[in-house]
């Protein structure tokens, strides 16, 4: 097959890089670029943790042809933090201890942020129905609405 | 169940920037598989599905096709609201139009899966991947909804219920695109609903029921039901919704028009659930749904 260039940004930086067609987006983040906070999991767009931003919005990578994602702006679990702040999702996440095995973490921690972005006030039920695309199979939710519900009100208190 | 981390085919990949181009492709090379948001065909290639493809033809970067508009005429209707092959899940369920015109069809695309397949998806996309189940269609089917084929050689309009032929499989040529859904504007004193039963909420229905009833005064004037998953297609239940116009609404004539839906429908058991309990449900189901609807067209019981 024919090879591509594409560009994306990711994280702030641009990258250039030469794919095949059937080469997916989260195998590049992963393999081309060493990203490799973005989880392989189902494969098919229903656990949830591989999910990344594009442009704000929550995306699962293990379903886009990294070919179509020609001049994308993607943000990955990554490049969340600032330096070595962590955002305010992340930290409540720890500070809630809201991390068992921690494979679905990272896209639970981005969808999460999309979250914030959508709806910087959410309610309980909000939270639950948002982050219902992403499994975690330790079954740790309960600390992880916590943490979005906390994240949410640290955001609204440093405004 | 094949689940491979690279996509196991060979393909070439088109992603053109205008329409005609996009067509001309359609018209000219064979096997052309076309890429929306990807959340159903990147699937079935990975889940090993037969899915011909020598080619794919990436419509994403045709902005022309991105839209969710109010138009005075358009496939054959006045005062109609368009929504683009391109236009995501999300926008879509969110545009001030949808809500307040089309609130059963909000209701159904915010029921569909995650936030991000909806980010990524479309409704043009639901429709032509052509599951009987598909959350979008139901609603829509009630509403009225035409939609608009295009190819090289010109376009056709077609009820949104005649595009489905038997699961996966529809009318659509291999030369030709999605491009357009119109929904008619709902007349005054028209109430709609829309219910999925599923076992955890992103889950695809085990049964689904959308009912549009158009009112005059303690009487239906128009109504149309569809139902989603009792049929090798989505179901649009002509003849019951026809059976009750000009008849006056009481809970006595719900009851009669769900058990005969009940009645016509030939469900399956698959991996979901069982025909008993769809054929079961449905009536249940059917009558919240005529209730629920009468309702907001301002009607009482």
């Amino acid at each position: 097959m024919t090879k591509h260039e594409i560009t994306l940004k990711v994280n702030g930086k641009l990258h250039e890089l030469k794919v095949e067609p059937n080469e997916l987006l989260l195998n590049v983040l992963r393999e081309k670029l060493c990203l490799t906070g973005s989880k392989y999991g189902c494969g098919i767009a229903e656990c949830g943790a591989c999910t990344i931003l594009v442009g704000g919005k929550s995306y699962m990578s293990c379903l886009v042809p990294a070919i179509s994602a020609d001049g994308w702006d993607i943000t990955t679990v990554e490049g969340l933090a600032d330096g070595d702040k962590l955002n305010p999702v992340q930290q409540a996440f720890v500070d809630n201890s809201a991390i068992q095995c921690g494979f679905c973490v990272p896209g639970m921690v981005v969808t999460s942020t999309a979250l914030l972005l959508d709806n910087p006030a959410p309610d309980e039920e909000y939270i639950k129905d948002y982050l219902r695309g992403n499994y975690c199979r330790c079954t740790g939710y309960v600390a992880m609405v916590k943490s979005v519900m906390d994240a949410a009100a640290k955001m609204k208190c440093d405004q | 169940m094949v689940n491979t981390r690279i996509l196991d085919a060979e393909f070439g990949y088109l992603a053109p920037t205008a329409l005609d181009e996009a067509l001309d492709i359609l018209n000219s090379k064979n096997k052309v598989k076309v890429l929306a948001g990807g959340t159903d065909l990147i699937v079935h290639i990975k889940v090993g599905a037969e899915v011909e493809m020598d080619y794919m033809l990436d419509i994403k970067r045709i902005e022309e096709l991105d839209y969710v508009q109010l138009r005075e005429h358009c496939c054959d209707l006045d005062e109609v609201c368009c929504i683009g092959a391109n236009a995501k899940l999300s926008r879509i369920e969110k545009e001030a139009v949808i809500v307040e015109r089309y609130p059963a069809l909000a209701k159904a695309l915010s029921l569909m899966a995650s936030i991000s397949v909806r980010n990524m998806g479309t409704m043009a996309g639901n429709i032509c991947n052509a599951s009987p189940v598909a959350d979008s269609v139901i609603p829509a089917i009630c509403y009225g909804a035409r939609i608009k084929l295009k190819s090289a050689d010109g376009e056709r309009v077609l009820p949104l219920e005649d595009f489905f032929v038997a699961p996966g499989v529809s009318v659509i040529k291999p030369n030709e695109l999605l491009t357009n859904i119109a929904l008619p504007k709902p007349k005054p004193h028209t109430g709609a609903s829309f219910i999925k039963k599923t076992r955890v909420r992103p889950d695809v229905a085990k049964i689904s029921v959308g009912v549009v009833i158009e009112r005059d005064g303690d009487k239906v004037a128009n109504c149309r039901i569809a139902m989603g998953a009792i049929a090798a297609t989505p179901a649009y239940l002509k003849s019951i919704g026809d059976s009750i116009v000009g008849k006056t609404m009481s809970e006595q004539l719900i009851k009669e028009t769900a058990a005969a839906a009940a009645r016509t429908i030939k469900p399956i058991d698959d991996n979901r659930t069982t025909a008993e309990y769809r054929t079961a449900i449905a009536e249940i189901l059917t009558a919240d749904a005529l209730a629920e609807a009468w309702k907001n067209a301002g009607g009482e019981l």
